[in-house]
C-alpha cells in the first residue's frame, strides 16, 4: 500500500540486480495486525448494523514499522551493518558510496541497495566498481519503504559480518518518515547546498543519527 | 507528496476495523497529527479525499486532532511549546529539545456502521 504515492500503482516498482530486465518480485511480506479489536464485550449480536464508535489508537505508520522492524531483526541476526543513506539528489551519495567501495576493498563486503524513481544507473555504476548491487524504482512513488527493502536484499543475499548500504532516493522530505529497518539513519550534505539545509529540512536532520559533510575542494 | 501514501495507512485501519465490526459504512474518522509529525494536514484531507474515492471512508467526516509539540530543554529541563523540530528554549536559550509530544500519526477512532 505504502508503494504508490500519488498516481503510481505496485506494477509500476522495479527490483532488478544489473543487466537483468525481468522485474524481480518474491512477493510482499503478509504482516497481522498486533492487536486485534476485541468484540466480546458488545452485548448485542454482530448481525444488528448501527453506527458505534470503535477507540482505535492505531499508528497509520504501523505496517511500515512492522516491516522495518522485521527487517531490522533479520540483519542484525547476520550480524549486517546497515545504513539508509539519505540526502539531496546531487549531493553525492552515489560517488561517496563508489569510493568508499573501492577503498573498503577486501575489508569487508560491501553490499548495495540503489533507490531511483527510475534507471538502472546507480545500480550500474556501482557494479562498475565491483559491489554486490540490486536498483529500486519506485516508479510515481518519491521513497522506498519497508517492504521493497525487504524484497530488495532477498534478492541481493547479504553475507554474514558484511555491511548493507541504502541509497535512498534523492529527497529530504518524504523518507524521513519510513523507516526501513536500518541500524542508523545517514543524512549526507554537500557544502554546496549552503549552510542552512539543516534547518530547511529539519525533520530528516532530526530523525538522523550521523551527518556527513562532503567538501568539494578544486585544485587550481 | 508522501501524504498520497499515508492515505490508504487509514483506509487499510479503517477496512480492518469495519469488516471485524461487521459494518460496511464509515461516517467518522478521528485522526491523531502531531504538529511535527512531518505531515501537512491539508495535504493528507486532500490526499485522503481522492485516494478514498469509491471506498468505504469516501464520505467519512475527517476529524483532525492537531497535537501540540512540546519537550524538555536538554541543558535547564524547562518544558516548552514548539512550533518547530529546532526550537530554541525561551529559558536558557539553547538548541535540544527532547520532543516528547508532537510526532503523533495515528487513528484515534472510527464510527461504523
Amino acid at each position: 500500500m505504502y508503494e504508490s504515492c500519488g498516481c503510481g500503482v505496485p506494477g509500476d516498482i522495479i527490483i532488478a540486480r544489473p543487466g537483468t530486465k525481468a522485474p524481480v518480485n518474491p512477493g510482499t511480506i503478509k504482516i497481522e495486525p498486533l492487536y486485534k479489536h476485541p468484540h466480546d464485550h458488545h452485548p448485542h449480536s454482530h448481525d444488528q448494523v448501527h453506527g458505534h464508535t470503535i477507540n482505535v489508537e492505531e499508528g497509520i505508520l504501523t505496517r511500515n514499522n512492522l516491516t522495518a522492524q522485521r527487517n531490522r531483526g533479520w540483519l542484525e541476526a547476520k550480524s549486517i551493518l546497515t545504513l539508509n543513506l539519505i540526502s539531496s539528489p546531487g549531493s553525492g551519495k552515489t560517488s561517496l558510496l563508489e569510493k568508499t567501495i573501492t577503498d573498503m576493498k577486501g575489508e569487508i563486503p560491501v553490499f548495495i541497495i540503489e533507490g531511483d524513481q527510475q534507471t538502472m544507473n546507480d545500480a550500474n555504476r556501482i557494479d562498475a566498481v565491483g559491489a554486490p548491487v540490486v536498483q529500486i524504482n519506485t516508479g510515481n512513488g518519491c521513497h522506498p519503504d519497508a517492504d521493497m527493502v525487504f524484497r530488495a536484499f532477498k534478492e541481493l543475499e547479504p553475507s554474514e559480518k558484511s555491511v548493507l548500504m541504502i541509497e535512498n532516493v534523492g529527497n529530504l522530505v518524504c523518507p524521513s518518515l519510513f523507516d526501513l529497518g536500518e541500524s542508523k539513519r545517514v543524512a549526507i550534505i554537500c557544502v554546496t547546498e549552503g549552510e542552512d539545509k539543516p534547518i530547511k529540512h529539519p525533520t530528516m536532520f532530526e530523525s538522523s543519527d550521523i551527518c556527513c559533510l562532503i567538501l568539494l575542494i578544486s585544485s587550481p | 507528496m508522501h501524504e498520497v501514501a499515508i492515505a490508504p495507512g487509514i483506509l487499510e485501519i479503517a477496512e480492518r476495523y469495519t469488516a471485524e465490526a461487521k459494518a460496511s459504512f464509515v461516517p467518522e474518522i478521528v485522526l491523531d497529527i502531531g504538529t511535527v509529525s512531518g505531515v501537512v494536514v491539508d495535504a493528507l484531507e486532500f490526499a485522503l479525499e481522492s485516494v478514498c474515492k469509491g471506498t468505504i471512508i469516501e464520505k467519512a467526516k475527517i476529524i483532525t486532532n492537531e497535537i501540540p509539540a512540546t519537550g524538555p530543554c536538554l541543558f535547564c529541563g524547562e518544558e516548552f511549546n514548539v512550533e518547530a523540530v529546532f526550537a530554541q528554549c525561551p529559558a536558557c536559550e539553547e538548541y535540544n529539545i527532547n520532543i516528547i509530544q508532537g510526532k503523533e500519526l495515528k487513528v484515534r477512532s472510527l464510527v461504523v456502521e
